[in-house]
């Protein structure tokens, strides 16, 4: 919608044969929508669809490593878009997925995806706050909570631009990562030995590169570092997949102890205001 | 089929998270110690993923292609490469040292 109400169209604006037809007599000239409120800005500039699109096409591509290592890892293609269709948290995919391939139980790797979507439910409390969705809108908004959506949203200061950040970065993500899964585990199976194709380094790069962004503060990088060796530690003692999970233990012992010494340290700024302060987007 | 059961429950799992945030009062999670542990769970999740799948097989480790993914793939984030290159970088890197002949 024009963003000023126009009393009176301009005579160019008009196709000859609507202002025929909307003229019957005394008809007075159709009155613009009153716009009560300020009016948002169009779909077209709109900073928050931006961000949300361009952060959908390029977290969407990426689909084509999870569904690529996903039948590398010995699931089925079914099985693989139902993980993106369903469990829909990139970082818990890929935990679920990366346990399977070290040859771990479907429990271990349950697990880990659960213990890893935890942060979604501070994500959802937050963008709560933000969004107020009512409704069945509310259980959308739900599924569609991933580090993306929530980054976006909270990037943008107009509630209108959060609303639609989320909105567009979330449903196009989830869009964009099923296609590409599926384009991915296709592909994936049609490639032989994943392991020529060096399928199992670009497992550890994805896990590095979803680590990467989160470890600004010299704490993140003292939490990983002591994650990484307990984890080559475990390995020799404990089944496969388990080292992970030892792992989540001492990182949620450490983040409680964190929180105790330094009450300070905790976040506060608006909600969400600096997603990545607590181990925000990727 | 247990693997289907096991999908099963994580997306089950994972959704009932995602909902949890949008139902509980909210002082329940701006407490800043849930809070806290949400992001460390997180960062020692994805530390403890990455060294599991770049030297552990089975309950062994080794000192395979997979190691120089992972220096290949930490220097490509050292030159900001986005996460699809990153992602290339450490296949070719593993797929490089193998046509070199190692394991």
């Amino acid at each position: 919608m024009p963003p000023t109400p126009e009393p009176e169209p301009l005579p160019g604006d008009r196709e000859p044969a609507e202002a025929a037809t909307s003229t019957p007599a005394a008809t007075p000239p159709p009155t613009p929508p009153a716009t009560p409120t300020p009016t948002p800005t169009p779909w077209r500039r709109s900073p928050g669809i931006r961000v949300g699109a361009s952060i959908a096409v390029a977290t969407g591509l990426y689909g084509v490593s999870f569904g690529a290592l996903a039948v590398a890892s010995g699931l089925t293609t079914a099985q693989t878009c139902v993980l993106s269709l369903l469990l829909f948290s990139g970082g818990s995919q890929f935990a679920f997925v990366g346990v399977v391939a070290g040859g771990g139980a479907g429990s271990a790797a349950a697990s880990a995806a659960a213990l890893l979507g935890i942060r979604n439910a501070v994500y959802g409390m937050q963008l709560n706050a933000l969004l107020h969705p009512r409704g069945w809108r509310r259980l959308v908004a739900a599924h569609v909570t991933i580090d993306e959506s929530l980054a976006t949203s909270t990037g943008q200061t107009d509630p209108v631009e959060q609303r639609r950040g989320f909105w567009v970065a979330g449903v196009g993500v989830f869009v964009l990562w099923n296609l590409f899964t599926l384009v991915g585990a296709l592909a994936g199976d049609a490639m032989g030995d994943p392991r020529d194709w060096g399928l199992d380094g670009a497992a550890v790069a994805a896990f590095l590169a979803l680590l990467w962004p989160r470890l600004r503060s010299r704490d993140a990088a003292a939490v990983a570092v002591a994650c990484a060796v307990v984890t080559v530690v475990a390995v020799p003692f404990v089944p496969p997949g388990v080292p992970i999970l030892v792992a989540a233990v001492v990182a949620a012992a450490l983040g409680w102890r964190g929180a105790r010494e330094r009450p300070d340290a905790a976040p506060a700024a608006t909600p969400g205001a600096d997603p990545t302060s607590r181990g925000g987007a990727a | 089929m247990s693997t289907w059961v096991w999908i099963a429950v994580a997306c089950v799992v994972a959704y009932a998270t995602k909902l949890l945030g949008y139902l509980v009062p909210r002082r329940w999670l701006t407490n800043p110690r849930v809070a806290r542990v949400a992001g460390t769970l997180t960062i020692g999740l994805l530390a403890s993923l990455t060294m599991a799948n770049a030297v552990a097989t089975g309950q062994q480790l080794v000192v395979d292609a997979r190691l120089g993914a992972l220096v290949a793939a930490a220097v490509a984030l050292l030159l900001r490469a986005p996460f699809l290159v990153v992602v290339i970088v450490g296949a070719a890197a593993a797929a490089g040292l193998r046509l070199l002949g190692l394991p």
